[in-house]
């Protein structure tokens, strides 16, 4: 089937965008920012035509590209998206403007900054698409690059520790996962991602890694326990899960918020996609054999999380370990979803249940992390670069429509019903709890404390007395309301009809959690 | 008893006379027309005379018929041996023209007669196949050597290492001499061929033994094989170039070839083994010891000379060393191996000794220090240099390499399997590893070091370019093409059947 | 055709040689050109040869008495690295584009260097081999001695030396192989073919493999690799590094390994856990990836940082040739290629674009330069060259390593923690060593070199965009390479290896 290659042009827009920057220099820097904003729309524009041209009810995955590449290694061009990975993109999409929107302020190497923020688009978009190892873990790696250039560059005081505390960490990660993916392509000859779920279905593939790698070291179920273990890494640093997780608040805190906001609005989902796309349909015999530590890595990653972002006084760095918090919350879904439950059908329809939230939760998180991230932007665009908590007090009587916003994207972020953040973990908890009872109880804890510390921030930032040099701080300007205003709205929109995104995703995750039943 | 018949002496020694004759010539005419003239004059007038006699007496050698052995084995006219006689005449034809630009003395005529004689003896010294022939030429050639050693009568080092070399090589003599006597009195007769009778089916009885020893002795000092090597330095160091030239190549080359033969043929039946697990007394294991002492000592103590002639005294040593491999499995292969070692040999180490000619002239002594920045100075001398010092190193594609790669198969090939010619080879090659590291000092001076800031170009004699030009041109062309000679060797010891 | 890569260098370092001292400038046009024409014919051989078997190039009796011929042939393995030598070559030269002092005999010796490396790739009979092989030895010697930095004599001496006494152990060990199989022929094909004893190959393999793998960088012979290529002027250390550590690591595979293919099994009992040479070989690869890593991690010195990144990439092709199958071994050879890339544009950064400029290559004293401000061009370069070189996605290291470690999981599966901690210490060292030199306090205000810096010249950025697009072809397009060097891998050649299928 020859059709239009949707998903390579998607790819490659960002890269042309790029080069286009980096041709221009950086003479005129207001240029150079309307043309990163306009690659980075056509992207949204192409996403777009995706979301609009997608099968929601077909099977596998759609817009396929198939092209050899390296016969000798088996290694082929292989893109397509199913509904997880359509979501993906659409979240990139969304997520990338608001990053240059956040970024406008940029003064040093502005073509520098923005070539690479469409280089990581670029990236990300791959990574969402690729299903042949090979490429994808090309696009996942080459992403920490122009990350790890943003971090640095344009960074705070301590960006160069941050950035390379990020890399190293990320890498280590990444190796351990190549490791133990080129053991599994020594056994299967192939780096596909379908071939490999279907082969791992079937129960053949951990018994042809073990018996290809002859280790003799090992009982065989420890072979393959150290194969998991490899590639949890990859993505448990990736996401992150407690204890993994110690680069990211310095990274998100050092970050230029624009950066930030590609981080963790996009680029903390690879972790979840790769657990998702990976870790879940080549790894449930493994993840079920340890799922008890598993699940209390996820608690952990819930409650510390919300516990440490109670103790920072950082906006950024508070919003940092909310992130981390959120996504626990994400890898409590997944982790639920594996248990073993033998086919029984109250069950597995829990077990869509998470699914399905897991999937929200993503989407939700991105675009809510995205939209505080930003507020935060503007606070420290408007402050002088000051964003601690104890900084302000009483803004709401200075920039009332900033309060405003801002405390719905809050709001949304604690996850008040009617809100986005609400159906997600809503979901997911329902689903978990008949699953795995303690551990989604005690990760309610986790909701507690993030109710805490998130009214905390509003209280402290924009109730209380007015501090006197803020006075005079200027509310919202036209345009950035006019930005503000279709976030906010699809934060309402999502937290009113999730059917929106569930009716696109609903049959990949049914197909996700189906798939597992087997074992 | 035989008679000998003069008319075949004369008809078999034509080459020879040939020789004397010039040398006898070139004194005459040095004594009747060039007196007055300048010593340069002097020295081309006697040069030209004496090469036209070594070039006929090569020409006589190319033409005349191949005899087995005449006047009942006191001489042998194989091709193998005519071939050794030329190379003799050619090595000698190189040292005559590196000697015209000297001025180191007044005597020139002598110089030439001396070297002429000489180079009759070591004619004689290749065919001779009789202890007591091989005795008296050996002893023609050494005096000659003696007096060539001391002829710079203006340099005390010069005397000093005449004097060196003349006790030395008269006690070697005298070891040389006693064995023989120990020899004659074991067989009846000086002939190799009976001697080699006498050998075969007794057992090695002890004074077999010391004869052995004792010929070993004397040659060793000949070859300035350690530890018998003593006055090599010295007379390197202090002779006259040409002297010190050609007592490096030429006589090198015919007392290795007469060595081989006395050993092979003289001593056949007593080679013993020197493996460990079957040990057997004989001439093998004592040439063993001093090829190990050779190599060893040889290179490790090159390594602290500070003056190049010194340090190719030390470097000759070493090969001395490395040539005794051959004589330790003593097959065809191994002799022409050797043979043509010894040809590269000598071509390489009168290259430097031309080189050297050059360059001591103007920077009046041969320290390595004092030849920094030579490059700058005198760029195609350097690359010559280069190339004999690269070439004695064995660095391919030279022809010292292909000498040593043939030398070390022959003699790993003469009996695979066995560890001692392992080890042997081993240690060979790894002691010309250090070899290099000195060749390399020298070179590293000449290219990398900056002249001292008042050196000035050194001009040399269009002569000396041609002749060390030649010669590198010769190292070279052995290397890339080492069939131009290898199968000529190879045919010659065929058809000598030795 | 293919023989005249070797042929036209020589000539080329005769005419400089013979070049007037007052055209002495004309030297580096004649370099290049010599330089890009045999690049040329490699590249057209290449392209013409696809099916990677063995192409016969020349053959003449050379010394018919001993059974020795000038034979030259090429297969996919050699085809590559003539490849990889034509662009080291070229942009060898651009890179040294500033050379004033004594040019005609450093580009003279450039060539002679260039021509002896391509006949080892191309020779067929060993002995050829062998005397291309001491060939590179000199030039060597006299380019870092002469035109070198820091204790250059020493280096360019330990180098050769080192160098010597590996090219003395392979010595030893074609002469015991050459009268073992009765003294007729010196062909590679007619030697691999030699069934030799057993414990014959028992000895014979270390010694060959561990002569060749001293110009390898084989640890714990890898010494004289960091000082060499530190001491070296800028376009010797990108050749040394480049190509020459290649020729170890490819008379290893071509000779070592196809000639005693039964020195790697089994001894029959352990010791310390070894059970056969392979297994010591294949653990000295570790440890020279790892040492070779973590002592880069720690250098002051800019060029001493790149020196022993060195050793730890020739020890991933190293351990690639002991796994003993078809993807490991064809890795190796796609590292070295790939590592002959990275390794000369890395030391292009550090030699011709830094040192030439700032006269240092003090990471302490680079870093208040903010050079990445000053010469970005040889910041992004630098960036470039190390994430390559630390094996991302994309570029060339990263296939080579992946199936390098596909082989390891294969054959040494236990290994396969140390080579990931390797690979970690790669990316921390190159990014150290970046941060350092580049991108230091960007918040300060930059320190005025003594100087103003000379702009980077038009010389410098072909050469590092020919290498970098050279590293992303192979990093995208290894089939290109692999179409050739399977073919060859699969020949009667490597038959002993392959003991029935890889």
């Amino acid at each position: 089937m020859i059709t239009f290659p949707w998903i390579s042009t998607l790819t490659i827009v960002p890269v042309v965008g790029a080069i286009v920057l980096l041709a221009f220099g950086s003479r005129n820097k207001v240029l150079v920012r309307w043309i990163a904003l306009a690659f980075s729309f056509l992207a949204l524009v192409l996403t777009l035509a995706l979301w609009h041209q997608f099968n929601p009810l077909a099977d596998g995955y759609q817009f396929q590209e198939l092209h050899a590449w390296i016969p000798a290694l088996n290694a082929e061009y292989r893109v397509g998206i199913d509904g997880l990975g359509l979501l993906m993109l659409l979240l990139t999409s969304i997520v990338v403007p608001i990053g240059m929107l956040a970024s406008w302020q940029i003064q040093q190497r502005v073509s520098l900054y923005f070539a690479l923020v469409l280089l990581l688009q670029a990236c990300l978009v791959g990574t969402f698409t690729a299903l042949n190892f090979f490429h994808w873990f090309i696009y996942w790696e080459l992403g920490l690059i122009p990350a790890f250039f943003l971090i640095k560059l344009w960074g705070g005081p301590k960006s160069a520790k941050a950035a390379m505390q990020f890399l190293v960490y990320t890498m280590v990660g990444s190796i351990a996962m190549l490791m133990s993916f080129l053991a599994i392509y020594l056994a299967t000859k192939t780096f596909d991602f379908t071939e490999l779920a279907h082969l791992a279905q079937s129960g053949k593939l951990m018994p042809a890694v073990v018996s290809t790698l002859g280790w003799h070291l090992f009982t065989p179920a420890h072979t393959a326990m150290v194969i998991f273990l490899g590639v949890f890494l990859g993505f448990a640093v990736k996401v992150p899960l407690i204890p993994f997780h110690t680069w990211l608040p310095s990274a998100y805190s050092e970050a230029p918020t624009g950066t930030t906001i590609l981080l963790t609005g996009a680029m903390s989902k690879m972790g979840l996609y790769g657990f998702l796309r990976i870790v879940l349909p080549l790894f449930g015999v493994q993840m079920q054999q340890v799922l008890t530590p598993l699940l209390w890595l996820a608690v952990a990653t819930v409650v510390l999380s919300a516990y440490a972002a109670l103790a920072q006084t950082d906006l950024k760095r508070i919003f940092a370990y909310s992130s981390i918090n959120h996504l626990g919350y994400c890898m409590l879904g997944i982790f639920a979803v594996v248990k073993f439950t033998g086919g029984d059908a109250a069950l597995t329809a829990q077990k869509f249940a998470a699914m399905n939230g897991v999937y929200l939760q993503m989407f939700n998180h991105g675009l809510t992390a995205a939209t505080v991230f930003w507020f935060i932007a503007m606070l420290e665009k408007r402050s002088g670069g000051l964003r601690g908590l104890n900084d302000f007090g009483g803004l709401r009587k200075a920039m009332p429509v900033f309060t405003g916003l801002m405390g719905i994207a809050l709001f949304s972020s604690l996850g008040l019903p009617g809100l986005n953040g609400f159906i997600g973990e809503f979901l997911i908890f329902k689903g978990s709890f008949p699953l795995v009872t303690w551990a989604t109880a005690s990760s309610a804890i986790g909701l507690l404390l993030t109710a805490v510390f998130i009214l905390g921030v509003l209280q402290r930032v924009f109730y209380g007395p007015l501090g006197e040099k803020w006075v005079h701080l200027p509310d919202l300007t036209l345009g950035e309301r006019l930005t503000l205003v279709p976030l906010i709205g699809l934060m309402f929109a999502l937290g009113l009809y999730p059917q929106f995104i569930l009716g696109v995703v609903n049959h990949t995750a049914i197909q996700m959690a189906l798939n597992l039943r087997n074992f | 008893m035989n008679v000998i018949n003069f008319g075949q002496l004369l008809g078999l020694a034509w080459p020879e006379i040939i020789v004397t004759v010039t040398a006898l010539l070139v004194v005459a005419a040095d004594l009747l027309f060039f007196r007055r003239s300048s010593i340069r004059a002097r020295f081309a007038g006697s040069v030209a005379i004496a090469l036209v006699g070594c070039a006929a007496a090569i020409f006589k050698l190319v033409t005349s018929p191949v005899q087995p052995t005449t006047l009942h084995g006191v001489f042998g006219a194989t091709p193998l041996i005519h071939l050794l006689q030329v190379a003799v005449l050619a090595l000698t034809i190189i040292t005559l023209l590196l000697a015209v630009n000297s001025t180191f003395t007044e005597h020139v005529s002598e110089f030439v007669l001396l070297i002429l004689l000489a180079t009759v003896g070591m004619m004689f010294l290749v065919g001779s196949q009789d202890l007591l022939v091989l005795f008296i030429s050996l002893e023609l050639l050494s005096l000659s050597l003696y007096i060539l050693a001391g002829l710079d009568k203006r340099s005390p080092r010069s005397s000093e290492a005449a004097l060196k070399y003349f006790l030395f090589g008269g006690m070697s003599a005298a070891f040389m001499l006693y064995g023989f006597s120990l020899l004659y009195g074991f067989s009846n007769s000086t002939n190799l061929a009976d001697l080699a009778t006498a050998i075969q089916g007794h057992p090695l009885s002890p004074i077999l033994i010391i004869a052995i020893v004792t010929t070993v002795v004397g040659f060793g000092f000949k070859i300035a094989a350690a530890p018998f090597h003593f006055w090599a330095p010295d007379v390197y160091q202090g002779a006259p170039i040409p002297s010190a030239a050609f007592i490096a190549s030429g006589s090198k080359v015919a007392s290795f070839f007469i060595f081989f033969q006395l050993m092979v043929l003289g001593f056949a039946g007593a080679e013993g083994s020197a493996t460990w697990s079957h040990f057997q007394s004989g001439w093998v294991p004592v040439l063993v010891v001093v090829a190990i002492v050779s190599m060893v000592l040889g290179n490790l103590v090159a390594i602290v000379q500070s003056s190049l002639r010194r340090l190719l005294a030390y470097s000759a040593v070493a090969h001395a060393g490395y040539m005794l491999l051959a004589f330790v499995t003593h097959t065809q292969q191994s002799l022409a191996a050797l043979l043509y070692y010894i040809a590269t040999y000598s071509l390489a180490t009168l290259g430097v000794f031309g080189v050297l000619a050059v360059t001591e002239s103007h920077i009046g002594n041969d320290r390595i220090e004092d030849l920094a920045g030579l490059s700058r100075r005198a760029p195609f001398l350097s690359i010559c240099l280069g190339v004999f010092l690269l070439s004695l190193a064995g660095i391919p594609p030279l022809s010292g390499f292909f000498a040593k790669f043939l030398l070390f198969t022959s003699v790993l090939a003469a009996s695979s399997g066995s560890k001692l010619l392992l080890w042997l080879v081993i240690l060979a090659i790894a002691m010309s590893a250090v070899s290099l590291f000195y060749y390399l000092r020298v070179l590293k001076k000449v290219y990398v070091s900056a002249p001292a800031s008042e050196a000035r170009p050194i001009p040399s004699p269009i002569l000396s370019r041609v002749v060390v030009g030649l010669l590198a041109l010769g190292v070279i062309l052995l290397g890339c093409v080492p069939d131009l000679i290898l199968t000529q060797i190879l045919r010659v010891i065929q058809a000598s059947g030795l | 055709m293919l023989a005249w890569t070797i042929y036209i260098s020589f000539l080329g370092a005769l005419a400089l040689f013979l070049l007037p001292a007052r055209r002495a400038a004309w030297a580096r046009i004649v370099a290049l050109l010599t330089t890009l024409v045999t690049f040329a014919i490699a590249l057209k051989a290449f392209i013409d040869h696809r099916t990677g078997e063995m192409l016969p190039v020349v053959h003449i009796p050379w010394v018919p008495s001993l059974g020795i011929t000038f034979t030259l042939k090429a297969d996919g393995i050699s085809l590559t690295l003539l490849l990889l030598t034509g662009v080291i070559g070229v942009c060898g030269v651009l890179f040294s584009w500033n050379i004033e002092e004594r040019i005609k005999e450093f580009f003279g010796f450039y060539l002679l260097l260039i021509g002896a490396v391509y006949g080892v790739f191309l020779s067929y009979d060993l002995f050829l081999l062998f005397v291309f092989y001491e060939i590179v030895v000199i030039p060597k010697y006299f380019l870092i001695a002469i035109w070198g930095s820091t204790r250059r004599e020493y280096a360019a001496m330990k180098l050769v030396l080192y160098s010597f006494i590996g090219s003395a152990m392979v010595l030893i060990g074609l002469i015991a192989a050459y009268v073992v199989a009765g003294s007729k022929s010196m062909s590679l094909g007619d030697l691999a073919g030699y069934p030799f004893p057993a414990h014959f190959q028992m000895w014979a393999f270390p010694l060959v493999f561990a002569g060749f793998g001293i110009l390898a960088g084989l640890w714990p012979f890898h010494t004289w690799a960091p000082t060499g290529h530190v001491a070296a002027p800028t376009a010797t250390s990108m050749l040394l590094a480049g190509v020459v550590m290649k020729l170890g690591a490819y008379g290893c595979l071509r000779v070592a390994m196809t000639l005693f293919p039964l020195g790697m099994s089994s001894w029959g009992f352990h010791v310390l856990g070894f059970g056969s040479w392979r297994d010591v070989f294949a653990v000295l690869g570790v440890v020279g990836i790892l040492y070779g890593a973590l002592v880069a991690l720690v250098q002051k010195d800019f060029k001493f940082v790149i020196g022993y990144s060195s050793i730890s990439h020739m020890g991933f092709i190293l351990l690639g040739l002991m796994t003993l199958n078809q993807i490991g071994i064809s890795g190796a050879v796609v590292q070295m290629v790939s590592h002959g890339l990275l390794a000369g544009l890395l030391f292009a950064v550090v030699g011709r674009m830094v040192y030439a400029r700032t006269h240092t290559r003090d990471l302490a004293a680079l870093s208040p330069m903010h050079l990445n401000k000053v010469i970005p061009f040889a910041a992004v370069t630098f960036v470039i060259a190390g994430m390559a070189s630390m094996g991302l996605p994309g570029f060339s290291g990263f296939v080579a390593e992946l199936m390098i470690v596909i082989g390891v999981w294969h054959s040494y599966p236990s290994l396969i923690v140390f080579v990931g901690i390797g690979l970690i210490a790669g990316v921390a060292y190159i990014w150290r060593a970046m941060q350092q030199a580049f991108f230091t306090g960007s918040n300060t205000e930059p320190l005025q070199p003594a100087h103003p810096l000379p702009p980077i010249t038009f010389p410098e950025r072909l050469g590092a965009a020919i290498l970098i697009a050279a590293s992303v072809v192979v990093g995208t397009f290894p089939q290109l390479f692999l179409n050739v060097i399977h073919p060859a891998l699969d020949s009667p050649l490597f038959q002993g290896l392959r003991k029935g299928g890889w």
